[in-house]
């Protein structure tokens, strides 16, 4: 097991408590709802961000408000941690728990409590997936828009957790461009609600400061999002180059000229390799590079729109240029792009990076980050969110090799401190967790931090929620 | 994902395909989504990549079995929906056939799970003892809400439950022998007979040798075939499994060096898994090795068959059919678009219900052993079904065609009982009137 990134230390008082409060959460939780017994804590231990484990003091599955209420109020007065986790679909070990942690799982709580049309909005429960409510409503002709590449799995409690992105984000925005409310336990397991199904709400933006906090500042169990119509027709368009350079560019290109395509999707060689070899989506494997464009609208407005990025891509030496040319075929080239990271399994292992760039930098971040691999004697594949910068190196290694994990590590360092010299930042989608936690002096001051860190304090005093991620583990004020 | 074997563990042939299975894992957890059990409990422990870790950290620690794995490893319906999910090809399959073996060699169950695993493993596979017990059945269903209500008897309730009202009809389907083809031969087949199939539904076979015939092919009811050995393979019972998968090897290998065969065709697809499987199943078989692959490759789904048989397409019937693919079949075999596509061309309008890649809880004897979930899942199936107002449902596995008949009433068919009446043979008696 990597051990670069460290953990808080347990607290003493807590794991020698154990026994108790396991017998205390039995009273408050009925009996399939805890998770307890030692084997049972193992495949709890960790989430998408596999390198690193802890095991759980206790699991808790609550399947109302009132029970996670229950939990925290329980938590909150002995000084128990406590570590959220939706599906555990984290790439950031943003769900990663540790030994004095009671884990507040959400899976149990994944209802669609109300959707209203007039409104256009969904009312959820947090442990509901990011995939079920776009098809729950997709019948009636919407959707909700953020599409992070894990959402058949990933919970709506996750994605505000993280304020997740996904493909679709550059034209519709991230999570908290489509979250409306939030119902919300307290630290001290007082429930609160945030806003509600209008644009916004009188006073401060609550809604915008909890959208993002990795679970540090309560647990959303429920969300009112919006919902979005579908449009008339949406068609992915494959470009391939030569170069990186040349498709980088050709993004940069398209984006100055005005134009908002849906999704603007990249993949080098070895990306495209792994993802042909899962979906057979028919993408060209003779190429360097390849945008996938989906572009959105009625025929004309498509044909209008593609004939404006051809001709830039044309600009850029595309080389092939292929329409999907049906839903069947246009479903596959979506398929293969969002099971990259998975379908990468199939040959390696491997970290995956959330840096996000200025467009003008693109082709140059891609060119320091190979070498940045080769250096480390690794292998890389890129597969990413292009259009607005959003970079996914997945950096490739074995890890059942210690010394090339730690490689992979120390290369994923220097990649996200490059995104950040070149004007960029840390994090596009995934949330820090811990993964890019002490990267983040490298982005902020200490004084930038002390005020995160001011806000995060005012909602929980004692540091219990999820207290090893986002900020440094040292120079915190003292709980 | 890292693995942490020993060499020693590594000589075992079973822990190092497992590892291997391992390896490809990322833990990324897009399979939680897909399966039946996570998405019903609500629990990471019941999901594949709960079972998963909890198998790894098993084998890992060389532990025997204990009851918290057994717990999620049994509630697992083995519908493989995860492998179709998964993007980096985890072979769970392999991975939980292991499980169940390292279970049922290191683990000793509560008394009534074992004698009803017995009972179970006993009668099933054997036609003659089967159609005897469903008689007991008869008798012993007035007390199945009784013992329904006493958690370890629940198994038997629902057994009783599941027992056909009336009794078999018998069928010479079944009979060693060969049907002539009634036109110009075109190809020669064997047809596995199965074990519980016959006894529950003859007609399934029935019709299948009939519409073989009347498209000009030869179809061998081999002599002494038997059980294909899913029903214990799904139980850790490997040494029973590869007995039955032995004996049916040799059965179609003796047909081979007789006549030649195209194809050995299969109508219950829980079956046609396991046999694509033999190969893998017998491969560290020296003696058995090679036949099992070359049966593997020969086993077809009836509707893999008859899609290489270029049916002519027919005049529209009025009849709407919900194709329910059993998991066996779509995530098992793969086999997705050749069903409906043969129903579609022979006329019918086929409707494609919601959750489709859910189990219907039937799973083999999973009705039977986790009847809780099991009912979950079929009502959960059953909604969905009714939704397409269908006239009938159609699907390929006979287990389904259990389950889900007795949660509705559309009536439910098999899909080639549907295939044979469009091609000429009599109409189904389920078909509705009119």
């Amino acid at each position: 097991m990597a051990d670069t990134i460290s953990f808080l230390k347990p607290r003493e008082a807590v794991l020698s408590r154990r026994a108790a409060i396991i017998a205390d959460l039995t009273e408050l939780l009925p009996p399939e709802c805890l998770v307890h017994e030692a084997r049972e804590l193992v495949p709890f231990e960790t989430d998408a961000f596999v390198s690193y484990r802890r095991l759980p003091l206790a699991v808790a599955l609550p399947k109302t408000t009132a029970q996670v209420a229950a939990v925290m109020k329980y938590c909150h007065r002995y000084g128990i941690p406590v570590v959220p986790r939706g599906a555990g679909t984290s790439l950031s070990g943003g769900a990663i728990p540790q030994e004095d942690a009671v884990v507040l799982g959400l899976s149990k709580m994944s209802r669609i409590l109300e959707v209203d049309y007039a409104n256009r909005t969904a009312t959820v429960q947090a442990g509901v997936t990011n995939l079920n409510i776009s098809e729950a409503v997709g019948i009636d002709g919407f959707f909700y828009a953020p599409d992070p590449s894990s959402q058949l799995a990933c919970t709506i409690g996750g994605n505000i957790g993280m304020n997740s992105g996904g493909a679709h984000c550059l034209k519709y925005g991230v999570t908290t461009n489509n979250l409306l409310g939030v119902k919300m336990v307290l630290v001290d397991g007082t429930v609160i609600e945030l806003g509600g199904k209008h644009l916004d709400a009188a006073g401060y933006d609550l809604l915008g400061l909890v959208c993002g906090s990795e679970g540090q500042l309560g647990i959303v169990t429920e969300a009112v999002v919006r919902l979005i119509a579908k449009p008339e027709g949406a068609r992915p368009v494959l470009f391939g180059f030569d170069t990186s350079e040349h498709a980088g560019a050709c993004v940069a290109d398209i984006i100055g000229s005005g134009i908002i395509p849906v999704a603007i999707e990249f993949m080098d060689k070895p990306a495209i390799e792994i993802c042909e070899a899962f979906a057979h989506a028919g993408y060209p494997l003779d190429v360097e590079a390849l945008l996938i464009v989906e572009v959105e609208g009625s025929e004309a407005e498509m044909d209008a729109m593609l004939k404006a990025i051809v001709e830039i891509a044309g600009r850029h030496g595309v080389k092939t240029v292929r329409e999907s040319q049906s839903a069947t075929e246009a479903a596959l080239i979506w398929k293969g792009r969002k099971s990259a990271f998975g379908a990468t399994g199939r040959i390696a292992d491997y970290i995956c990076m959330d840096g996000t760039v200025p467009l003008g930098k693109l082709s140059y971040v891609l060119n320091k980050t190979s070498e940045i691999v080769e250096r480390f004697g690794l292998r890389v594949a890129n597969v990413f969110h292009a259009g607005d910068g959003n970079m996914h190196p997945l950096i490739l290694f074995n890890a059942n090799d210690p010394e090339d994990a730690a490689r992979a590590e120390e290369a994923g360092n220097e990649i996200l401190k490059l995104c950040v010299d070149a004007g960029g930042c840390l994090t596009g989608e995934h949330g820090v967790g811990i993964e890019k936690r002490d990267l983040m002096r490298h982005q902020y001051s200490e004084a930038d931090l002390n005020q995160q860190m001011a806000v995060r304090y005012a909602f929980d005093e004692g540091w219990i929620l999820n207290p090893s991620k986002v900020f440094p583990l040292d120079g915190r004020p003292a709980a | 994902m890292q693995t942490n074997f020993t060499l020693a563990q590594l000589a075992d042939p079973h822990v190092a395909e497992s590892e291997k299975i391992l390896r490809r894992c990322v833990h990324c957890g897009f399979c939680t989504a897909t399966c039946p059990t996570y998405v019903t409990l609500g629990n990471e422990l019941d999901s594949p990549r709960g079972r998963i870790y909890l198998i790894k950290d098993m084998l890992e620690n060389g532990r025997p079995a204990d009851e918290e794995v057994v717990t999620h490893i049994d509630r697992c319906l083995s519908c493989l929906a995860c492998v179709t999910t998964c993007p980096s090809g985890v072979d769970y399959m392999h991975l939980v056939d292991h499980a169940r073996i390292h279970i049922e060699n290191t683990y000793r169950r509560p008394l009534m799970d074992r004698l009803i695993r017995d009972l179970l493993a006993a009668v099933l596979p054997y036609p003659a003892r089967f159609r005897a017990a469903l008689g007991f059945a008869k008798l012993g269903r007035p007390f199945a809400p009784l013992l329904k209500r006493i958690p370890a008897l629940k198994p038997l309730g629902a057994m009783l439950d599941l027992a056909p009202k009336s009794a078999a009809r018998v069928s010479d389907s079944a009979s060693p022998g060969t049907h002539a083809p009634e036109i110009e031969k075109r190809g020669r087949v064997a047809i596995l007979s199965g074990c519980a199939q016959p006894v529950l539904d003859p007609g399934i076979n029935e019709a299948t040798l009939r519409l073989l015939v009347r498209l000009g092919v030869e179809v061998v009811v081999p002599e002494g075939e038997g059980c294909c050995g899913a029903l214990v393979h799904h139980m850790g019972r490997e040494e029973q499994a590869l007995t039955f998968a032995r004996r049916n090897v040799d059965v179609w290998m003796r047909e081979i060096d007789k006549g030649g065969l195209d194809a050995i065709i299969i109508t219950a697809s829980g079956c046609g898994t396991t046999i694509k499987d033999y190969g893998h199943m017998l491969r560290l078989d020296p003696a058995y090795a090679d036949k099992a692959a070359k049966v593997s490759n020969l086993a077809k789904d009836i509707t893999e068959y008859l899609s290489a048989l270029d049916l002519p397409r027919l005049e529209p019937k009025r009849l709407n059919v919900a194709y329910h693919s059993a998991c066996s079949m779509q995530h098992g075999q793969k086999i997705t678009m050749a069903p409906k596509n043969l129903l579609k061309a022979a006329g019918f309008t086929v409707r494609d219900p919601g959750e489709g890649h859910l189990c219907c809880g039937s799973a083999g004897t999973y009705n039977i052993l986790q009847p809780d979930i099991s009912e979950q899942l079929k009502a959960r199936k059953v909604r969905n079904i009714e939704a397409t107002k269908a006239d009938v449902i159609a699907t390929g596995n006979i287990g389904c065609i259990t389950q889900i008949a007795s949660g509705t009433a559309i009536p439910i068919l098999h899909t080639v009982e549907l295939l044979d009446w469009a091609y000429g043979g009599p109409k189904p008696e389920k078909i509705p009137a009119g």
